[in-house]
């Protein structure tokens, strides 16, 4: 019997802090599995050698945030049977995209001897702002089993188990008292995505909101709940501006509440 | 009726050591009062109170030494009965045979201890849910026959409590195995205890307690008039299902959806809800595959996915999906009310929203309707 080809993964970085990358390598125990039904053809992390592509998968962990980077993007998307986005800073632009609230000149010229040399853009901003992207994986970092699902899914041709729901929901499921309602602490679980399985609120913290915004995500209730909590504007527009401060959902609330 | 003196609590709880139930009873952990493992009665949160309004709970110290001085909490029995999640089976391939494992559950004997009036008529709602008809789900039967229902008759009622409207509460008057009232006065401190079923007469009959006298059974009898003096919400379900469903349309729903997060808190805390997903897993190998099933809510996108996308996408549609269900349709499916009054939902939701001020909203709307029709 003629062995069916192991289909060929590739990992590229644009700007981000490659935690989510590393996840992959984090799998330990399952990276070996994987490596067995994935030939891992292009991971500078992990390996030097680099095999040319096509690839039937790539995963793409950071923003863009050069004109150079905008570029290369597309030839990777040209490359990539599916392209899947992995954390916060290529789902949303991630932390880096603060300075999309400021002026970049700016910090370039405070930062730097000699401006002149900085080539970089105003906005960082996600991957799908640039290409099409066939699937999302949200976190910052992401969670290293959600990666494996969503391969391992990939593998078996089957619908991956990521549900779009809310962080309560699983804070719920896992028996968590809510620290929004007995403590009256901020936290974001109702509006955020879940896949953390309630990180924070399971050690008695607010959610940062790391996964991004859930779909329907009614910012505007939540942040109005805050006020009445006593949250004035300033801390409304920090609580929203986090790892995904320029998702749509989290931009919009923080906007609103900086006029 | 018996009395328990509360001094001696450990030698009920010891009986039912003897007869191998697992206690599962009101316990204080991360400033709130759960259901957990119950060892001894210094367990119960002795002297401590709740505090509820929507989107708010507080425990605080109260001004004595009752064990069971406070309401409903975030959780429900149904998180042992039906736990979260539950791994249904494990199939194997083999060569091109696929072989099917059922999950095996242990057949835990529980003995729920604190049960209120509200949370005896859910359990007996979800019951009809799990049991009553042409479906059986066995796990749950099994560990609901096994169980004990050892409740308390509240003596208090908080501010989202509305049994009275719901005709759930607060006084316990049948589905318990045995029934507690807690009474302290005149520095005394002890229980009023009776069995409501032969495995209540068995416990009962191995604890050799002391007749209550009339003054005893008078006190408790003020308990139960106390707490009914002390609830302060109420929703009028005369008419309701035909008015929920003859507003379908309202714009109710919209407006309510400006402040639903649709994050399915209301329904996770709700005793009778029992919605639930399956999740399908693989082994990165091809050869094996598990189907989880967790708790799902109506207020999820993919909760009402069918082929070619989700019915109900507006957090409106949602929203009614849950209230109407709960007042209205519950009855057709299940012959009761979905809802018990106990007020879980409302202070639970992180932004307070109140099933029965928007159900009170769609009967003014249309009596105003009505009324104007009438004038027109
Ligand atoms: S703690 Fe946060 S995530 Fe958990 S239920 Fe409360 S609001 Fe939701
Ligand atoms: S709908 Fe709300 S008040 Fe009614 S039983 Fe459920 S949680 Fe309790
Ligand atoms: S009613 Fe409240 S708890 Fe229920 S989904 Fe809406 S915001 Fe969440």
């Amino acid at each position: 019997m003629v062995k069916s080809k192991k289909p060929k993964l590739a990992v590229w970085k644009f700007a981000s802090c490659d935690g989510c990358q590393l996840s992959l390598l984090d799998c330990e125990d399952e990276l070996l599995d994987v490596a067995e039904i994935v030939e891992i053809a292009n991971f500078p992390e992990a390996s030097r050698e680099v095999k040319p592509g096509p690839y039937d998968i790539s995963l793409v962990e950071g923003s863009i945030t050069t004109p150079h980077d905008a570029e290369r993007i597309h030839k990777i998307r040209r490359q990539s049977k599916i392209l899947i986005t992995i954390g916060a800073c290529a789902t949303a632009g991630g932390i880096q995209a603060l300075r999309n609230f400021k002026d970049v000149r700016e910090f370039i010229n405070l930062v730097y001897a000699n401006p002149k040399f900085i080539s970089t853009l105003q906005n960082s901003t996600p991957i799908s702002h640039h290409v099409y992207v066939d699937y999302e994986l949200r976190g910052c970092p992401i969670n290293k089993y959600q990666l494996l699902e969503v391969l391992n899914a990939f593998i078996n041709n089957r619908k991956p188990n990521i549900p779009n729901t809310s962080v309560c929901i699983e804070c719920k499921r896992k028996g968590i008292t809510c620290v929004m309602v007995s403590e009256g602490k901020v936290c974001l679980g109702p509006v955020t995505h879940s896949g953390c399985n309630a990180l924070c609120p399971s050690y008695n913290r607010g959610c940062f909101g790391c996964y991004g915004p859930k779909e329907a995500s009614n910012t505007s209730s939540l942040a109005n709940q805050f006020e009445s909590m006593g949250l004035g504007n300033y801390d409304i527009v920090r609580t929203f501006r986090g790892f995904n401060a320029y998702s749509d959902a989290f931009r919009k609330e923080s906007e609103a509440y900086e006029k | 009726m018996k009395i328990l003196q509360a001094n001696n609590f450990d030698l009920l709880l010891n009986i039912l050591k003897e007869n191998e139930y697992e206690i599962i009873g009101p316990t204080i952990q991360n400033g709130a009062i759960v259901y957990d493992k119950i060892e001894s009665s210094r367990d119960f949160p002795i002297g401590y109170t709740d505090k509820q309004t929507p989107a708010t709970y507080r425990i605080e110290k109260s001004n004595n030494d009752a064990f069971f001085h406070f309401v409903v909490g975030p959780q429900s029995w149904k998180r042992y009965l039906y736990p979260p999640v539950q791994k249904l089976f494990t199939a194997f391939l083999n060569g091109n045979a696929i072989k099917f494992e059922k999950e095996e559950f242990l057949p835990i004997k529980y003995a729920f201890i604190g049960v209120r009036s509200c949370e005896i008529q859910a359990i007996e709602i979800q019951d009809k849910v799990f049991f009553g008809g042409e479906f059986q789900n066995n796990r749950y039967k099994t560990l609901r026959k096994n169980s004990l229902i050892i409740a308390v008759n509240c003596s208090k009622a908080e501010s989202n409590c509305f049994c009275t409207s719901m005709e759930s509460g607060p006084e316990v008057k049948s589905g318990y195995d045995l029934v507690l009232t807690e009474i302290i006065y005149d520095k005394e401190h002890y229980f009023l205890i009776n069995s409501g079923s032969q495995k209540g007469d068995e416990i009962l009959s191995q604890m050799n307690l002391l007749e209550a006298d009339e003054n005893a059974l008078k006190l408790g009898k003020d308990v139960i008039e106390k707490t009914k003096s002390q609830i302060t919400k109420h929703l009028n379900i005369s008419n309701l299902k035909e008015l929920l469903l003859k507003n379908i349309e309202s714009s109710i729903w919209e407006d309510v959806a400006k402040r639903c997060l649709s994050c399915g808190n209301c329904t996770m805390v709700c005793p009778t809800c029992f919605c639930m997903t399956v999740e399908d897993y693989t082994d990165l190998q091809k050869t094996k595959a598990e189907r989880i099933q967790k708790w799902d809510s109506c207020f999820t996108l993919e909760y009402s996915y069918i082929h070619g996308g989700s019915v109900r996408v507006s957090v409106g549609s949602r929203y009614r999906q849950w209230l109407t269900h709960k007042l209205a349709s519950w009855h057709e499916q299940f012959g009761t009310s979905g809802c018990v009054g106990c007020g879980r939902c409302i202070t639970w939701c992180p932004v307070g929203i109140d099933i029965t001020e928007e159900a009170s909203k769609i009967r003014k709307i249309s009596e105003y309707q009505n009324i104007s029709l009438e004038e027109n």
